[in-house]
């Protein structure tokens, strides 16, 4: 949906007390000064998302994911070598990076240069150009991209020297030989932004090979199940396991993702049902379009759910065994190496991908604002107007994507976490960014280390533990 | 004619479901002249999975989840009942089964031919994608779920919510459907339908009076969401 971000093309009126992103100040107050007290329950936001609903009589739908704030990787902090620890030299000295994935089964697992991947991402929610810049920047440095909702396209397998297939509950586009094709295959039961919900593709991007790809009516609303048509429970799940390796000579990587949510039970279903992978998204993690009260109130943190991953794995003895990758707010190398040090294998990013394709580049600023938005806040990626040429099926706006282009800048920001991760390791002294630990960690708040299960910095305190 | 017993030949390292599967994924095109016949399935799963080539195979028994998954030009037969996931996602050729089958039978599936001769369960050809489903007795709730493309003819009863989400696929039932679903209505029987529902029957091996039957399909009332329908939702 539509909103206004500072100017005010709305219908609704009534708005001389400063309220809402609606306002244009007409009284010569300014809101932001003293004397006029705005609501914390009823802030400007809210009033304007009320009479957004009031004017429209349909809830709200965007991509991106949660943007309220929570207890997240910033509120962690290394503690870095000292006397008792023995740091790295930060740029001469070895710190390896190879991660590899899907060994408790599969014949071929994946060799992964860096512990970062690419998330699932439809082609019909981004266009051709995006996901062959997703496979043209993951492969140049040595990972993995991955499909979405929506099958394989000939482009990103092209593309892509590492490509995990999903097999999502509306089965668009699946087939046995793009089945046998991919190097992976990824069931995927949830993610975070919409833990419980299917996918949903608007109309406006369903184009020709979107709807053929889909075996979709051209131009509808699409909504995808939210649950597999052929399972329903873990241990269904483990006989569709089966079959999909069978299918595959038991070649494959199988990966489960889950939707951060009763995480610790997931897991350990998720192990008992025979993946080789866990991938776990938190509800910081994007979507192409989901409803904004989906993503902002179903689903929990990053943070804590990577910590019951952690430890589900740990109580059955397969930590380390079936990998963990974990997703849902991954902005920097220090996020990276704070999701590993808590014992994740790999993370995988979505949404700063896209950003480091262009999205929400301040080049593009007036182009937003036209559309109701502006640079840094643009979420109407389901709308398919995307002017950065990402998030749509228009053939001239696509058009404005470089696949080549993008795939440098992917790589280069892929190459920066990368750094970065290496740079805190071996401020840590450790060899290999999986050698960091949680003790190298402590939590700045009460809460992120309650969620995280590591000692307030300063204290030996963990709330709930000691 | 090969003949593959489970029984004898599920000692090899992955069991007998991995050894007979491997022999037939090693089958080329031009190996498809002689039929296989698996004795001793006991209701295994996964059996004749992710098949390639036109072979014929005869499973002389049960068959447990997923047989047939993904099946690619194979004639596949079960001589007993099927379980959940008869022909999942198959893409073409022709599975068969004598018996009943469980939930989600020929779900997703793209192409190809089931014909069950019993009756079939809950979700029968949930999210069908194009393939054609024959259904001798009758099916359980929900059948058709969401179905895109392809057809379910039943020649028995459906159960609850027949065709609910329904988008493009096509449905035909002789006997009494206990309820539709959201969005699927019951349509005219034209002249097309009469010769598409006699095609269907006669591929199957199957005699009916196809003037019994009557046609089901979507409304196309919820292909763009109404905010004034919004309590239908």
């Amino acid at each position: 949906m539509r909103r206004e971000v500072g100017g005010c093309e709305c219908e609704v009126e009534g708005n001389r007390k400063g309220f809402g992103l609606h306002m244009k100040n007409d009284t010569g107050l300014n809101p932001d000064a003293g004397g006029l007290k705005e609501s914390a329950t009823f802030d400007r936001h809210m009033i304007a998302e009320i009479q957004r609903a009031a004017a429209t009589g349909i809830y709200d739908i965007r991509g991106h994911g949660a943007k309220r704030r929570v207890p997240h990787f910033d509120d962690l902090v290394f503690l870095g070598a000292s006397m008792s620890r023995y740091p790295l030299e930060g740029y001469r000295e070895k710190c390896s990076t190879e991660v590899v994935l899907g060994d408790r089964f599969a014949k071929k697992p994946l060799h992964l240069k860096i512990p970062i991947t690419i998330a699932g991402m439809s082609f019909g929610s981004l266009s051709a150009q995006a996901k062959e810049s997703l496979g043209r920047g993951a492969s140049t440095v040595g990972t993995s991209t991955t499909t979405g909702d929506g099958g394989m396209t000939p482009e990103e397998r092209g593309h892509s020297s590492m490509l995990v297939y999903q097999l999502l509950p509306s089965r668009y586009g699946m087939n046995p030989d793009d089945l046998r094709k991919a190097d992976a295959i990824e069931v995927v039961l949830g993610q975070g932004a919409k833990p419980g919900g299917g996918g949903m593709l608007l109309g406006q991007k369903i184009s020709d090979r979107v709807a053929g790809m889909r075996t979709l009516p051209k131009g509808i609303d699409q909504r995808s199940a939210c649950r597999h048509p052929d399972w329903t429970g873990p241990d269904d799940l483990a006989i569709k396991m089966i079959e999909l390796r069978e299918i595959t000579d038991w070649e494959k990587p199988i990966y489960i993702k889950i939707g951060a949510t009763r995480t610790y039970y997931d897991v350990q279903l998720a192990v008992k049902a025979g993946a080789d992978v866990v991938v776990l998204d938190g509800m910081q993690g994007g979507t192409g379009a989901t409803q904004d009260v989906f993503i902002e109130h179903v689903g929990i943190p990053t943070l804590p759910a990577l910590r019951q991953a952690v430890e589900a794995l740990q109580d059955m003895d397969m930590h380390r065994k079936v990998q963990l990758i974990v997703s849902g707010g991954i902005r920097s190398g220090a996020d990276v190496a704070k999701a590993l040090a808590m014992g994740a294998d790999a993370v995988s990013i979505g949404s700063a991908a896209l950003i480091a394709l262009g999205d929400n580049s301040p080049t593009l600023d007036a182009e937003y604002a036209k559309l109701g938005s502006r640079a840094g806040f643009y979420d109407d990626w389901h709308e398919g107007r995307d002017p950065a040429g990402i998030t749509t099926q228009d053939e001239e706006l696509s058009k404005r994507l470089d696949p080549e282009v993008g795939g440098k800048r992917l790589a280069n920001y892929l190459r920066v976490l990368t750094l970065e991760c290496q740079t805190i390791a071996r401020a840590c002294g450790k060899s290999h960014v999986h050698h960091l630990e949680p003790e190298d960690l402590v939590a700045l708040t009460i809460e992120s280390a309650a969620m995280s299960g590591l000692p307030l910095a300063g204290t030996n305190w963990v709330p709930g533990k000691i | 004619m090969h003949v593959f017993d489970m029984e004898n030949e599920g000692n090899v390292r992955g069991g007998g479901v991995r050894a007979l599967n491997q022999r037939l994924h090693d089958l080329a095109v031009d190996d498809c002249d002689v039929p296989w016949r698996v004795e001793n399935s006991k209701g295994a799963h996964a059996l004749a999975c992710g098949m390639k080539v036109g072979a014929t195979i005869d499973i002389a028994g049960h068959a447990g989840y997923y047989c047939a998954g993904m099946n690619q030009h194979a004639m596949v037969t079960v001589h007993g009942n099927a379980g959940v996931g008869l022909a999942e996602n198959m893409m073409s050729g022709v599975v068969r089964v004598k018996g009943q089958a469980s939930q989600c039978a020929g779900a997703t599936a793209h192409g190809g031919l089931l014909v069950i001769e019993g009756d079939a369960s809950a979700r029968c050809g949930i999210s069908l994608k194009g393939g054609d489903i024959v259904v001798g007795g009758s099916v359980g709730h929900m059948s058709c779920f969401m179905a895109q493309a392809g057809t379910l003819v039943v020649c028995g009863d459906a159960g609850e919510a027949l065709g609910d989400s329904l988008y493009e696929a096509k449905i035909y039932v002789r006997g009494q459907v206990k309820s539709l679903g959201a969005d699927c209505v019951e349509k005219p029987m034209r002249d097309e339908h009469v010769e598409h529902l006699s095609g269907l029957l006669k591929a199957a091996g199957m005699e009916a009076d196809v003037t019994a039957f009557k046609r089901y399909g979507s409304a196309r009332q919820w292909y763009h969401f109404h905010a004034d329908k919004a309590g239908n939702y």
